[in-house]
């Protein structure tokens, strides 16, 4: 009988074949063990009252099936999908509302361990947001950005601030088809109150609503999160790093943060250096103490200090298996309950720290942004003093890969001209020639229903063989690094003749690694700059660019493909559709919302039949702007030379990019 | 690959930092940290530094200010393996080399090692590019004559390969700035200008081939004066670099063409110049960088052919350069029209003194000429002319046309000067009958006749006139009997219409002119041009206008209808008003024509002086281009031209051309030339007569003795003693504001 392949990473894979032997169970096993429910799994399962839970099943279920109060399997569908958005923009606008309260502390002078580190970036969004800044007492202008923040999560009425960072025409859109979050908390609450039973039954009402409960995520929690991160601990910009199991050292103290929030891990990464902490661990016999991450507090302190990622969600049982972590620190998101009772078979300590978020099996050392170092000190400490417990056992993996992560928004404009020529007109300019047929966002988690990892790496080489420059994030960035794609030589020896030439004029990797999953709100920056540039489409929709998150598991997940279509960027999701046994809501979600917002989310588990309606979507969109057509190896601008009366002729507009030669031929 | 490119320019900028950190350490253990720093005739401080930062440096503690700048801009080397990309960072280094290199030339001044004498020729490069010559080469920038610039860094393999390259650039109207060196095919290291030197190429500003400085560094000095355009023509502030960095992209058709093998300073140079939009063609295999964004087009590109190499950088640059060549055995162009021809180079001369020689242009009926014909008349006019020596030589053109008028006579008239001027070999001077014409020894070797003077003026008069005349034909006069008595009937014709001309004023015509060429570089600006105002380059009158109207009436020279009169006294009118308002972009509301205190004319930047007043003495000054001494109003020139280019209003200042200051309109508003108090004794010499008659006409016959110079006065208190003195009638006229 053929193995069943769990993991595409050859090292978890090992792991795995390890604990097979040592009867040890993983997700991995539970997930073939578990078959998901076919109900629920295509959304037609209704339990929102304890009149059900009702099943909309049957040959005819769309026209004839009705729960006990009458809702149809639209009605159900619609309502599900709904409240998986509120949930996931919940957590992530959870993060953010705590990362708004640190910065005021920190401009109140009441977290001392924390700093405004990048000055630049919080003018900058001072700016966005209205704010004075100029000659202003730096925790003058932080405070009054944390407060403006805050005031988006418990606002009533009018607009989330940053909807006017998007471009103008896609700020219509979402007017026009009144989408436009009023508050972070009141959206996802409306939700709730919306999929209660008996209130909102109408498929596409509910899920128009569900469209600006993810903008609130997308624009509100995601960006808030994103630019106070880099407020507090810097602007990501380009990194090594290295990824995998092989991170771990034998020698050193394994200590492993894993989840979502940066703000206790960078504050490990300040005091794991002490010299105090280092004696420490050596009077334990290490020889220093070996920090790294896991998950997207991994990607949050990956991109900003180069620490090594153990890799994505599936990995987190894998690490422990190792029997080399002596601690691993959770907060919150995406932690999975087993590690607790999976560490009692091993020394591993798992250490909960989020108020939040408690498991059995782990210790608890709560987390307090007032004494942030002392806290992060009782974790070092608690790591060293379980290294002498460390056992023989345990499946040693040394394959580690390097990788080149710390992709901003920032970073990218000035990777494209530097300090003085900062923009996007190259990146522009490529995919106005042909160099670069597109780009992808290819984000999301990993998934042990599928061969972990493989759906993400099949989609990551082939994406780039076809010119396509992909932005990553989260757990498909994990994959993408352990598997040794985030490097700059990956583009010189396997990108398309196009991508190539632009890879290797700027010098970067094919895939671009942007940081944590909240970090999406990345993509939309970048997208609204591409869209400002000129040259493409002037706002989000219609640019020849897809998202994709092949793997994803995470409800989180859903709220992000939700605001990137109602953003204008048709999305792809791998696997089986959460709402599938209804085919009105699925054309809503496809055709409608592309008909009106130019984005969609589609479910489609077939890896290759994604790759073709993602290279479909590009070169639609690529038709639409009158681009020229994509044809492998065949590129190059336009010429126009210029004689002096058409350069009379040359419009005298300020342009931030210091735009290229479009704007002048009108 | 471009990687190879990075690692260079990021290497050198640090090379270039530590050189530039140890020539300023030394600088100020010897002078001292204030000593003060300035390159020469320049309003712009360290121009390239002061574009970008708006940080003036003045002293070397200023300098050592504008290197940490530098050392800012200063990043890693990429690594082997697993490198963290470079663009940005190489961007970067190459701005830190151009502030480098800048330093290092200001301190090379300070040192007395700037401008190159070269050791080898004695030749003496150019050095740094002043303020002066950038505002004269204005007009030239702007109406095509001047379209592209070329930076030839190194040396070709062979001199005769340099010249064929500087050439084909010259007849492209292309000027070309020199620098740098390399080896040869002979593995001697040299460099172009060397090799120009060699096969007996004129250099300098007047053929278009600039030898700037022998090192790469010398580079620098066309940079900083392209960006200088910016400022100067465009208008944008110090400090607004992406403005700057726009301006040059999209407006300064600049390339660079490197011979030879390229070093880390190259790389560097040119990386700096890359931000600027200016893209690099190497005759050597080095790697190239073809996506496009920060240049238009290709950043890097190598062609080995250098007969292809110009036509490729064209292409790259994204420049169309349209040439009408005459069907004659010698290369023709704007380049070639500053050539000197000497006593033991000339073959053969005509007028100057020596002949009886003129010009002259007739309207005939189309029946009466046969296109295209050049008629000589004359004994043994071939035997003659192959003696070489002197000629007696009238050029008589008779052009017919249905759109033909007697006005557009001495319009076609004035071009002779430059139909003859643009041959290689050919130098001309003057006009109407006090021409001076030379043909050189080696044009002659290369087969230049006389029938080709008028070919010459036949191709030349169809193509800068060619919606007015649709018949030309040349006729040139040998014998002295002939030219004598036709340049009778000729000097009539000259005195009718001078006549004619001096009679026209503001008042009679319905129609002004706009002139709109600077636009390519000075985009608000607008110049209004009326009988009794030229435009401020000097360039343009009001039937220059009207003729090229009537050239191309789509062009850069547009009727403006005057329409009722707002203010007859300022020179203000309804229909000048509205037509600003839609052709400056917005940015000029009104305008008064006869004054400089309430909405006077904005200026480009290629004015031939400057009108600016000195309220102390009640009046105004003017200083031409060029004059490097203080002024009255306590700047130079260069200064003060800063402050009034750009196409913005600045009452008080305007930039005017030099034939205005005689116009009864000259500051008519407020009080005329009266108002004069200070203009230098090269202006007071340029207008002599002119000025004198005027001083007679306003009545004050001695005016122009109480007017002070610079040998009376170079400050204000000294001004308004010599004025004092002199009992200026300014003095006592009604204040000025």
């Amino acid at each position: 009988m053929d193995k069943t392949i769990k993991s595409a990473s050859t090292s978890a894979e090992e792991i795995i074949e390890w604990g097979k032997q040592h009867d040890i169970e993983t997700c991995f096993d539970r997930a073939l063990k578990m078959k998901p429910c076919p109900i629920g799994e295509s959304g037609a399962c209704c339990k929102v009252c304890h009149m059900g839970p009702c099943r909309f099943t049957g040959k005819n279920a769309e026209e004839e099936a009705r729960g006990v109060c009458g809702a149809t399997l639209g009605t159900v569908a619609a309502r599900n999908m709904v409240r998986m958005i509120a949930a996931g923009t919940a957590a992530h606008s959870d993060h953010a509302r705590d990362m708004a309260l640190t910065l005021l502390a920190v401009a109140n002078g009441e977290a001392k361990d924390f700093k405004i580190t990048d000055v630049k970036k919080l003018y900058r969004v001072a700016g966005i947001l209205g704010i004075e800044f100029e000659g202003r007492p730096v925790n003058d202008v932080a405070r009054d950005v944390a407060t403006t923040f805050v005031e988006d999560f418990g606002r009533q009425k009018g607009e989330i601030n940053y909807t006017k960072r998007a471009p103008q025409k896609t700020q219509e859109r979402w007017r026009k088809w009144n989408i436009v979050p009023r508050g972070i908390d009141r959206e996802v609450v409306e939700a709730m109150h919306r999929t209660n039973i008996g209130v909102d039954h109408e498929p596409d009402h509910l899920l128009t609503h569900g469209l600006r409960v993810a903008l609130a995520d997308g624009w509100g929690g995601c960006m808030i999160s994103t630019d106070i991160s880099d407020i507090l601990f810097g602007t990501p910009s380009p990194i090594k790093a290295e990824a995998s199991f092989g991170i771990f050292k034998e020698d050193e103290v394994n200590l492993i943060v894993h989840g979502h929030e940066p703000t206790l891990a960078e504050v490990i990464v300040d005091t794991v250096n002490e010299p105090e902490m280092i004696e420490y661990a050596k009077s334990k016999g290490a020889k220093g103490i070996n920090l790294g991450g896991m998950c997207c507090t991994a990607n949050e302190i990956l991109m900003r200090h180069g620490i090594p990622t153990a890799g994505g969600f599936t990995n987190q049982e894998l690490g422990i298996m190792t029997g080399l972590i002596d601690a691993m620190t959770v907060d919150v998101q995406c932690i999975m309950p087993a590690i607790g009772e999976l560490s009692k078979k091993f020394h591993t300590k798992v250490i909960t720290t989020s108020e939040k978020a408690k498991m059995q099996g782990a210790v608890h050392i709560e987390y307090d942004e007032h004494r942030a170092k002392e806290v992060a000190r009782e974790i070092i400490k608690t790591a060293c003093d379980n290294f002498p417990n460390r056992k023989a056992e345990g499946s040693h993996i040394t394959l580690k890969s390097t990788l080149i992560g710390g992709f901003s928004e920032e970073y990218i404009a000035y990777m494209q001209g530097g300090k003085w020529r900062a923009s996007f007109r190259p990146l522009n300019d490529a995919i106005m020639a042909g160099r670069i047929r597109g780009v992808v966002g290819l984000a999301g988690c990993d998934n042990p229903r599928v061969a972990s990892t493989g759906i993400h790496k099949y989609l990551a080489t082939e994406l780039i063989k076809n010119d396509v420059l992909i932005v990553s994030t989260g757990c498909g960035s994990a994959a993408c690094a352990t598997a040794g794609y985030m490097t700059p030589e990956m583009a010189l020896e396997n990108a398309g003749p196009g991508l190539r030439e632009v890879c290797e004029a700027i010098g970067i990797p094919p895939i671009l690694h942007l940081g944590a999953c909240v970090d999406n709100s990345r993509i939309l920056t970048i997208a609204t700059a591409m869209a400002a540039e000129g040259g493409l489409s002037d706002e989000i929709a219609g640019m020849p660019a897809v998202g994709i998150a092949p793997e994803w598991m995470s409800e989180k997940a859903i709220a992000i493909g939700c605001y990137f279509a109602a953003s204008g960027v048709p999305v792809i999701f791998g696997g089986e559709s959460p709402v599938g046994a209804s085919k009105e809501v699925t054309k809503i979600m496809t055709e409608v919302w592309f008909e009106r917002f130019m984005g969609a989310l589609h479910f489609e588990p077939d890896p290759e039949k994604m790759l073709q309606m993602c290279l479909d979507y590009i070169d639609k969109a690529r038709e639409n702007l009158k681009l020229r057509k994509y044809e492998p190896g065949k590129f190059g601008a336009e010429r126009v030379l210029m004689d002096m009366a058409a350069r009379r002729e040359i419009k005298n507009t300020a342009h931030a990019g210091v735009g290229g030669i479009n704007e002048s031929q009108g | 690959m471009s990687k190879i490119i990075a690692s260079a320019a990021i290497s050198a900028s640090h090379h270039l930092f530590k050189t530039a950190e140890e020539m300023l350490e030394k600088a100020i253990a010897e002078k001292g940290k204030d000593f003060v720093i300035e390159f020469p005739d320049t309003a712009f401080y360290l121009p390239q530094i002061y574009a970008m930062t708006a940080f003036p440096v003045k002293t070397l503690a200023d300098m050592k200010v504008a290197l940490e700048m530098a050392r800012e801009m200063l990043h890693d080397m990429p690594e082997e393996k697993l490198w963290k990309p470079y663009l940005g960072e190489a961007l970067d280094s190459g701005m830190a080399t151009l502030f480098c290199e800048e330093i290092i030339l200001a301190l090379r001044y300070l040192n007395g090692l700037e401008p190159v004498t070269d050791p080898e020729t004695g030749y003496v490069y150019n050095g740094f590019i002043t303020d002066t010559i950038q505002r004269n080469l204005g007009i030239q920038l702007v109406d095509g004559r001047m379209p592209g610039f070329a930076a030839i860094i190194g040396a070709a393999p062979d001199a005769e390969i340099a010249e064929k390259i500087v050439r084909e650039l010259q007849e492209k109207n292309i000027l070309t700035f020199l620098s740098g060196q390399a080896k040869d095919k002979n593995g001697k290291l040299t460099n172009v200008t060397q090799q120009l030197l060699s096969r007996k190429v004129e250099l300098g500003w007047d053929t278009y081939i600039v030898p700037l400085g022998p090192d790469t560094e010398h580079t620098l000095y066309a940079l900083s004066w392209s960006i200088r355009a910016s400022m100067i023509f465009g208008g944008n502030k110090p400090g607004d670099y992406k403005a700057h960095l726009k301006y040059t992209k999209d407006r300064v058709f600049a390339f660079a063409l490197v011979l030879g093998e390229l070093d880390e300073i190259k790389w560097s140079t040119g990386a700096g110049a890359i931000n600027m939009g200016y893209p690099a063609i190497c005759d050597t295999d080095v790697p190239v960088i073809h996506p496009t964004g920060v240049c238009t087009y290709e950043h890097v590109e190598k062609e080995f052919d250098h007969k292809k190499i110009v036509q490729r950088a064209f292409e790259i640059r994204g420049l169309k350069v349209t040439v009408e060549k005459p069907p004659i055995p010698v290369a023709y162009g704007p380049a070639f029209e500053g050539e000197r021809i000497r006593k033991e180079d000339m073959f053969i001369e005509f007028g100057g003194q020596r002949t009886p020689a003129f010009e002259w242009v007739r309207t005939k009926e189309l029946d009466e000429i046969e296109d295209n014909k050049v008629i000589i008349v004359g004994t043994n006019v071939e035997e003659r002319f192959k003696a070489g020596g002197k000629m007696p030589l009238a050029i008589v053109i008779d052009v017919a046309g249905r759109k033909m008028q007697n006005d557009f006579e001495a319009i076609i008239e004035r071009k002779m000067h430059h139909n003859i001027n643009e041959a290689q070999g050919l130098w001309h001077m003057g006009q109407r009958d006090i021409v001076w014409m030379r043909i050189s020894n080696q044009s002659y070797k290369d087969g230049i006749t006389l029938e080709h003077i008028g070919i010459i003026h036949n191709t030349m008069t169809h193509h800068r006139f060619k919606s007015i005349v649709d018949k030309v034909q040349t006729t040139l006069y040998c014998d002295e009997k002939d030219v004598l008595e036709l340049q009778e009937q000729a000097r009539a014709v000259y005195r009718e219409r001078d006549k004619r001309l001096g009679g026209m004023t503001d008042e009679t015509v319905d129609t002004f002119y706009s002139c709109l060429l600077c636009q390519s570089f000075a985009p608000s600006h607008v110049c209004v041009i009326s009988p009794e105002r030229l435009g401020l380059c000097g360039a343009y009158n009001w039937l220059d206008c009207k003729a090229a109207f009537e050239i191309d009436p789509t062009g850069g020279n547009q009727p403006i209808a005057k329409g009722p009169a707002v203010d007859d006294k300022r020179g203000r009118w309804e229909g000048v008003d509205k037509y600003l308002k839609s052709n400056s972009a917005g940015a000029v509301e009104t305008l008064n024509l006869y004054t400089i205190m309430d909405n006077p004319m904005t200026s480009c930047g290629c004015f031939e002086c400057i009108v600016a007043i000195v309220p102390e003495a009640n009046g105004v000054m003017l200083v031409q281009r060029g004059h490097t001494g203080e002024t009255p109003v306590g700047m130079k020139f260069s200064t003060l031209a800063g402050t009034v280019g750009g196409g913005t209003q600045n009452p008080g200042f305007s930039g005017i051309g030099v034939n205005f200051i005689t116009s009864k309109k000259f500051l008519f508003a407020d009080g005329g030339i009266k108002r004069i108090v200070w203009m230098t004794k090269n202006l007071k010499e340029r207008l002599g007569e002119d000025f004198k008659k005027r001083c007679v006409e306003e009545g004050v016959p001695d005016l122009i003795d109480k007017i002070a110079d610079e040998t009376a006065a170079e400050d204000s208190e000294k001004l308004l003693e010599f004025l004092t003195n002199a009992g200026h009638p300014a003095l006592e006229m009604e204040p000025m504001f």
